[in-house]
């Protein structure tokens, strides 16, 4: 008989995968550039923050296989669900485009991803606290190192700086997601467990605003925010994504080494 | 078998770091004890940085060794609390990094400077030139930043601070 797991827990199991599939789905698409970085440096660099969201997610799935029970493993998340179930932002989904477009990607995640880690550490959930002293260590580095080439190209060549205004001016309907609370992060009986986003919302905007001012880049007034994927709702590149990540056990089902 | 504690660490000191081969996983501080329950013996291990792919392989190297020794029923429990921070490696630990030609953590984690871009000096390991400059932040594994020497020209690698 499979066990009933209570209310609570279906929603804190909700949550944790909603982080989860955010670090998974940003590491799954740094991933990509493994190979193909401009410079061997950057290749490392990025495929290093690649290692350490796709670590930050397994620690998350690994808890909510706890959670779960019923035999459930980590693997059973990212390997078997199908796009609706996924609760990523938007954000982490876009393609890498140009290096430009993925360090503006990065750099947004990085705002959001830094404080709201900074916040869980006080969660009142045990788990979730230690996982975000843990990982909030990689997310410095992560966030240290995004504003350094939003900066860098930014403040750089009229081409470089052209090509970041871009990006900026691409990416920036995609920032506003993470500070929206989705269903289950207004859960009330997730209250002092899940971080309340919209209290992390004006630090993140301040980090941000100050890197692109720093980095002469102009901030667009949006026009059009794009929300949904924390709903499941995905854009069109999601199918492409999970079809690589998931088509080995979709292949050859249950598949092991 | 009796369950000896300072035989178990004697053993634990044939498992070593396998992207960094001089340091044991004491060394490195990412070992911290064992439980014991009847003939089961669980070795804790808390991990370096979360996605480092060295674990499985430490978890495999930390049973195999134990088993060597006679112990049968062993498990490696990887546990998140303490966190590990590059405090926890030993005095040994940072001499032997050294000479391996890996410069050592220059500052204490308590000392945010390394989070907000002031660039502390890290000596080169091979001639302790201080005229030394980062290339990248992220190099080989996840525990490194990539440095150059501007005075023997070498570059090096650095275990950043954790």
């Amino acid at each position: 008989m499979a066990e009933v797991i209570s209310l609570k827990k279906e929603s804190i199991l909700k949550y944790v995968l909603q982080l989860a599939d955010n670090a998974l789905i940003l590491g799954q698409r740094l991933a990509e550039i493994c190979g193909h970085g401009p410079i061997l440096e950057q290749d490392i660099a990025i495929t290093n923050i690649s290692l350490d969201l796709i670590g930050e997610a397994r620690v998350l799935y690994q808890y909510a296989a706890e959670i779960e029970g019923n035999g459930k493993t980590e693997d059973d998340y990212p390997y078997k669900r199908d796009i609706r179930s996924w609760q990523n932002i938007l954000l982490v989904e876009q393609p890498n485009g140009h290096f430009g477009h993925t360090i503006m990607r990065q750099f947004m995640f990085d705002c959001y991803h830094y404080y709201h880690l900074k916040a869980m550490i006080n969660s009142n959930d045990e788990r979730l606290a230690q996982i975000a002293a843990k990982t909030i260590k990689e997310a410095t580095y992560h966030l240290k190192y995004s504003s350094e080439w939003v900066i860098r190209l930014g403040d750089g060549t009229e081409e470089s700086n052209s090509k970041m205004q871009d990006a900026l001016n691409d990416r920036i309907r995609f920032f506003g997601e993470a500070f929206i609370p989705s269903k289950i992060e207004n859960d009330k009986s997730l209250i002092g467990i899940a971080v309340d986003c919209t209290e992390i919302k004006d630090l993140a905007w301040a980090k941000f605003s100050e890197v692109c001012q720093t980095a002469n880049l102009d901030i667009p007034e949006v026009k059009f925010p794009q929300k949904g994927g924390k709903d499941g709702l995905h854009s069109e590149y999601f199918g492409f994504i999970l079809s690589e990540l998931q088509f080995l056990q979709k292949s050859y089902p249950d598949s092991n080494w | 078998m009796v369950v000896d504690k300072a035989h178990i660490e004697d053993v634990l000191k044939n498992v070593t770091d396998p992207e960094i081969p001089v340091l044991t996983i004491q060394d490195l501080g990412i070992y911290q004890g064992f439980e014991r329950e009847g003939k089961k013996i669980t070795v804790l291990i808390t991990p370096t940085y979360t996605g480092c792919p060295a674990m499985d392989m430490i978890s495999v190297n930390v049973k195999s060794a134990m088993e060597e020794a006679g112990y049968k029923d062993v498990v490696v429990k990887l546990i998140l609390s303490p966190v590990w921070t590059t405090d926890m490696i030993s005095e040994d630990g940072h001499r032997k990094l050294k000479e391996y030609g890996i410069a050592p953590p220059v500052e204490k984690t308590s000392d945010k400077s390394h989070h907000s871009g002031e660039e502390k000096v890290v000596p080169c390991p091979q001639c302790e030139s201080k005229n030394t400059q980062v290339i990248s932040q992220f190099g080989s594994t996840a525990c490194k930043a990539l440095y150059k020497c501007n005075d023997c020209l070498e570059p090096f690698d650095y275990f950043k601070c954790y």
